[in-house]
């Protein structure tokens, strides 16, 4: 049973070369006795292989080819037999009378002189000039055939098929080979890998039991689909457990799939997405959310300036709102900071630190009949720093405020909870911290199971009323958070150099799992 | 941000509670301070910038052992009256006008102790003081001094003293020229014809702010015992809280503090002032606030474990406090000591529309289109420099700098993306080509119409690199995602020194440029050190959404 259902799954290449091996071995012969092409047969036995049907063996070995010299002495005759005939016919001969009448090389004439003479087949009698004449052992041989036939084994060689291997070669042979491969570009040797294939016994049995000379079909095609020849025929099992080569195809990049994942939480939690830009006055960046301009903060943030333009345009109807609420309080029963607000510095353009600042312009053109309002961006924001292993001067952040007259601090837990047990944190929780803009003011932090640790997320409060009022124009409640969001992907990735996120190494692009949350 | 590092037995001591170390590193991160180390030897911990009051051992235990539950409530810091009075010259009032002073008493000091109070002293410069630019202070011993003491304005070339750890005497000019400090703080006098300086009833310099002390007069040394503290400035309540930051911890160190007399003008104030200030603290209004449902007395015993004392419906806020602004100050308080851990969560059940960015989805769809096309995203940053921008890519584009850039490897605004994409191709020359890469992001050019003078852009860059790519191929794509969306167009021959001459079109639809497309010259690729052909697009995403909405 287990060998007809291998039967089944063999190729036609396979088909024809499994019989041969019962009696062959060797590649060549395998080829020529099936006639396939050798590529065929090279890929009939890596799948035989494969199915643990054969066994493949190679080896090493010198191959032999006739080299121009071998090719034309076929064809033509052996030079030293045309010198030795015409020897028997005109000896004694002079040098040239012989160069002339054979019509050799200077070469091919010094070759054949030294074979015949060291043959003992010629003798060199010295007189006025050099003359040469038959040996006197080669007048005892009596008739001229035979002293010809003293130079067959040569011809018998060059006759052979080639390429032939040297391992093949009995040793009269060798000893000819060896005298050949001194002359010139009579034989070419080269080594070549010799591949052997026998049977295993699961290889045996099945040529034991015999492949059936079916018509089987190996691919559909569309003549065969249009004219029916499939019909009454069988179409070849596949090895379906074989590997395949690689592929690759287009992607998004896997920092958008996050991107894409994180928006969705928000959208399924009924938020509404803002956008805006990148280049900030700090009027919006900064003094709208109450950061004092002599605050450590604004330096502690390692804003990025922008040289030329360097001033802005600030929005008219808040300048005066967000300067007194700076400086006493204004209306919102604060102190303020005290300090005299200069609305110079807040016309200096940066890019934006955080997208806390599309939530202070989103603030301040929501209008009362629009809330509650649930916002959310996920967006760059750039810090002054160098490059490191785990700083980045650009990075993304995940921005969300709720403007609600009923939202308290603990809906601010609860949010936060929800999202990062949807980011698949199990546990979040948030302690307190400092920021000019919120109070109460919380640090967030997920509990990472691996590391047994908590890990720093984002930052998370309630606006403050000297920044709602001015922007909204009326107090309410403003629950904010500002998230990272490369830590998480390097978490999921197994990147321990933030700076890998965006190498954009093609390889990497290629073959890095799909964000699968 | 400012760090403290503090001796854990004496830590121990002040706070009057030993606590197991997991407890303790517990208690730290819940109290509004982000622990950085505790060991059996040494507690780091930083300080937010809203709490210069926790800035040295005494200040950080005070809130801690309250914080605790160990010494709650308001603390009583008894301020004795000395009639020493400090006279503010009008010749200062350009200068520094303002400074608010104190006499510490029966204080016992060791190496350990100078060195705790210079530290505090540091700090408290460096965040409230910002930089000594709003307060600066200075601590002298009060037995080297006669009052009363005259803060005035004088010729820097008459002020002669010895700066502290020098060891001659220099004019004012000299001493910004030559001591560490002037140098640092020097900047601080700049434009400033008269500099500040305390002088006593003998006409001996102390100090002068907010640069150096005398070596003389303003040096504390282990046989001081009482101690004279100035903090000068321009806003006296400002420098009236700093100054109770530092007499509180002084207290603490077992000092008595004593007032003193400050005669500015017709004016006399004596400081320091250690009352708590009132707030009016509405239940109803910190209830919801933080979502809790608290009674007065619950209030009342939260605001004692963070140091306030409390008092027909006020807290009392401590004298040290700058930072209570609002009653939310009030409120986190009350959360912090509530337990931030102890907050229930909720979510709203309010039904609001959830509605993503029209533009956003676009792009997204987009880029599906173009990875349907076997294209692979990049994301790129949109800092870039001049070399990539404009001199590899053999032309001059128009970029915005940045004022500030710590690296000259991102130091300008990318005004296209098909440079770094071409980088990107530089970068992975190894890898099997084609390479057929993709960006979506933001360019940046000069528009003095808008609000901040700068114009941006969303732009897709592509760009094909194989031994096949041409024009055909990168405008099969083009032409394939506008047709995609229902966007007729118009190509033009354009000239444009990035591209091969005669293999870049401009691409315009409703008359408006969108793109521009084209063979990549060998000389950018010989720059980029490419050995294969690159075909590129840059399209307009901003401008083509545009379009799409008006049609």
């Amino acid at each position: 049973m287990e060998t007809e259902k291998i039967i089944a799954t063999l190729h036609p290449f396979e088909r024809k070369v499994l019989p041969i091996l019962k009696d062959e071995s060797s590649f060549d012969k395998v080829a020529e006795k099936a006639k396939l092409q050798k590529v065929e047969v090279m890929r009939a036995f890596q799948w035989l292989e494969n199915k643990k049907l054969i066994r493949i063996s190679k080896q090493l070995n010198e191959q032999v080819t006739l080299g121009q010299n071998g090719l034309k002495y076929k064809s033509h005759g052996l030079p030293e037999k045309a010198f030795l005939q015409f020897v028997m016919q005109h000896e004694p001969c002079s040098l040239e009378e012989l160069q002339k009448g054979t019509g050799l090389s200077r070469e091919e004439f010094s070759i054949c002189l030294g074979i015949l003479k060291s043959k003992h087949l010629i003798d060199l009698e010295k007189k006025n000039t050099l003359l040469i004449r038959l040996s006197t052992q080669a007048k005892l041989e009596g008739k001229k055939a035979s002293v010809l036939n003293q130079l067959s084994e040569v011809e018998d060689f060059l006759n052979k098929s080639f390429p032939i291997y040297t391992s093949q070669l009995k040793d009269d042979e060798k000893k000819v080979f060896e005298e050949l491969k001194k002359r010139k570009e009579i034989v070419k040797v080269n080594i070549v890998k010799i591949i052997n294939a026998e049977p295993t016994e699961a290889g045996k049995k099945i040529i034991g039991h015999g492949i059936e000379e079916k018509d089987i079909i190996g691919r559909l095609t569309p003549d065969s689909l249009k004219s029916g020849s499939w019909k009454g025929k069988e179409l070849r099992n596949y090895d379906v457990t074989i590997n395949v080569p690689t592929i690759s195809g287009g992607r998004i990049h896997f920092v958008s799939q996050a991107i894409d994942y994180i928006k969705k939480i928000w959208l399924d939690l009924g938020f509404k997405e803002m956008n805006g830009n990148f280049a900030q006055t700090s009027f919006w960046n900064l003094d709208a959310l109450f950061a004092p301009q002599d605050h450590p903060s604004r330096d502690m943030q390692d804003t990025f300036y922008i040289k030329d333009p360097g001033r802005g345009k600030l929005p008219k109807e808040l300048v005066n709102k967000i300067r007194m609420a700076h400086e006493n309080g204004w209306t919102t029963g604060s102190k303020g900071w005290r300090y005299k607000w200069s609305e110079e510095m807040a016309k200096e353009i940066l890019l934006r630190t955080q997208t806390t600042v599309l939530s202070a312009q989103y603030l301040s053109r929501l209008k009362k009949e629009n809330l509650p309002a649930k916002l959310f961006s996920v967006g760059k924001v750039f810090r002054n720093e160098t490059l490191g292993w785990k700083s980045l001067f650009e990075f993304i952040q995940v921005e969300g405020i709720v403007v609600d007259p009923n939202a308290d601090f603990s809906h601010l837990k609860g949010y936060l909870k929800e999202f990062f047990a949807r980011m698949g944190y199990s546990d979040a929780r948030i302690r307190p911290a400092h920021f000019p803009y919120t109070e109460p003011s919380a640090e967030v932090d997920v509990w990472h199971p691996g590391k047994k640790q908590w890990i720093e997320l984002g930052g998370a409060g309630l606006f403050r009323p000297e920044v709602v009022k001015p922007l909204l124009g009326f107090e309410c409640p403003v629950l904010a958070w500002g998230l990272g969001m490369e830590r998480t992907i390097m978490e999921y990735y197994s990147i321990n150099d933030v700076r890998d996120i965006y190498k954009n190494d093609i390889k990497q692009l290629r073959e890095i799992k799909l964000w699968m949350k | 941000m400012p760090t403290i590092n503090i001796n854990r037995r004496e830590f121990e001591k002040y706070a009057g509670k030993k606590l197991p170390t997991d407890k303790l590193k517990d208690r730290i991160s819940y109290l509004g301070t982000d622990l950085e180390e505790a060991n059996d030897n040494e507690i780091i911990v930083e300080i937010f910038p809203n709490r210069p009051d926790m800035l040295s051992m005494q200040g950080f235990s005070r809130a801690f052992s309250s914080f605790i539950g160990v010494k709650t409530g308001l603390r009583h810091y008894e301020v004795h009256h000395s009639k020493d009075k400090v006279i503010i010259d009008r010749s200062v009032k350009d200068v520094r006008p303002y400074t608010a002073c104190a006499i510490v008493r029966n204080l016992h000091f060791d190496n350990e102790k100078i060195k705790e109070v210079m530290d505090m002293q540091e700090k408290l410069h460096i965040t409230y003081g910002r930089n000594r630019r709003k307060a600066a202070i200075g601590i002298y011993p009060y037995e080297k001094i006669m009052a009363p003491i005259t803060f005035k304005a004088e010729n820097p070339q008459d002020i002669i003293f010895q700066p502290l750890e020098f060891s001659k005497e220099m004019n004012g000019l000299q001493v910004l020229k030559q001591h560490p400090a002037g140098k640092e703080y020097g900047h601080l006098l700049d434009g400033m014809k008269k500099f500040p300086v305390f002088r006593d009833a003998n006409n001996k310099i102390l100090s002068m702010p907010p640069i150096i002390n005398s070596h003389n007069t303003g040096k504390i040394s282990e046989k001081t015992t009482d101690v004279f503290v100035e903090c000068s400035g321009f806003d006296f309540e400002v420098l009236k809280k700093c100054l109770n930051m530092i007499v509180a911890s002084l207290h603490e160190m077992g000092g008595s503090i004593y007032s003193m007399e400050i005669l500015d003008g017709n004016k006399k104030s004596i400081t320091p002032d250690l009352s708590p200030e009132e707030m009016k603290a509405d239940i109803s209004f910190i209830n919801k606030w933080l979502g809790l449902n608290l009674n007065e007395k619950e209030i009342k015993n939260l605001l004692s474990k963070m140091g306030y004392g409390f008092k027909n419906k006020k807290a009392l806020i401590p004298a040290y406090r700058a930072d209570i602004m609002h009653q939310v100050d009030l409120a986190e308080d009350i959360a912090i000591a509530y337990g931030y851990e102890n907050f229930r969560e909720k979510i709203q059940p309010v039904a609001t529309i959830a509605e993503e960015d029209k533009f956003e989805i676009f792009k997204r769809k987009i880029s599906l289109l173009l990875a349907g096309l076997g294209l692979l995203e990049a994301s790129i940053y949109s800092l870039t420099n001049e070399e990539s921008q404009s001199i590899k890519m053999n032309t001059k584009a128009e970029l915005i700098g940045l004022a500030n850039s710590i690296s000259s490897d991102y130091n300008k605004l990318r005004a296209w993306v098909v440079p770094s994409l071409i980088e990107i191709l530089g970068n992975n020359k190894h890898h099997e080509y084609p390479q057929k890469i993709y960006s979506i992001g933001r360019i940046f050019k000069k528009n003095m119409s808008s609000d901040t003078g700068i114009e941006e852009n969303e732009v897709l860059g592509i760009t094909l690199a194989s031994e096949k790519t041409d024009y055909t191929e990168i405008r099969q794509i083009l032409d394939y995602l506008l047709r995609s969306i229902g966007v007729r167009y118009e190509p033009a021959e354009t000239a444009h020194s990035s591209f091969i001459n005669g293999r870049v079109a401009r691409i315009s639809a409703n008359s408006k440029n969108i793109a521009f497309i084209g063979e990549i010259s060998p000389i950018v690729l010989e720059n980029w050190q490419l050995e294969i052909p690159v075909s590129a697009l840059e399209l307009n995403l901003t401008e083509l959404f545009r379009i799409i909405n008006k049609q």
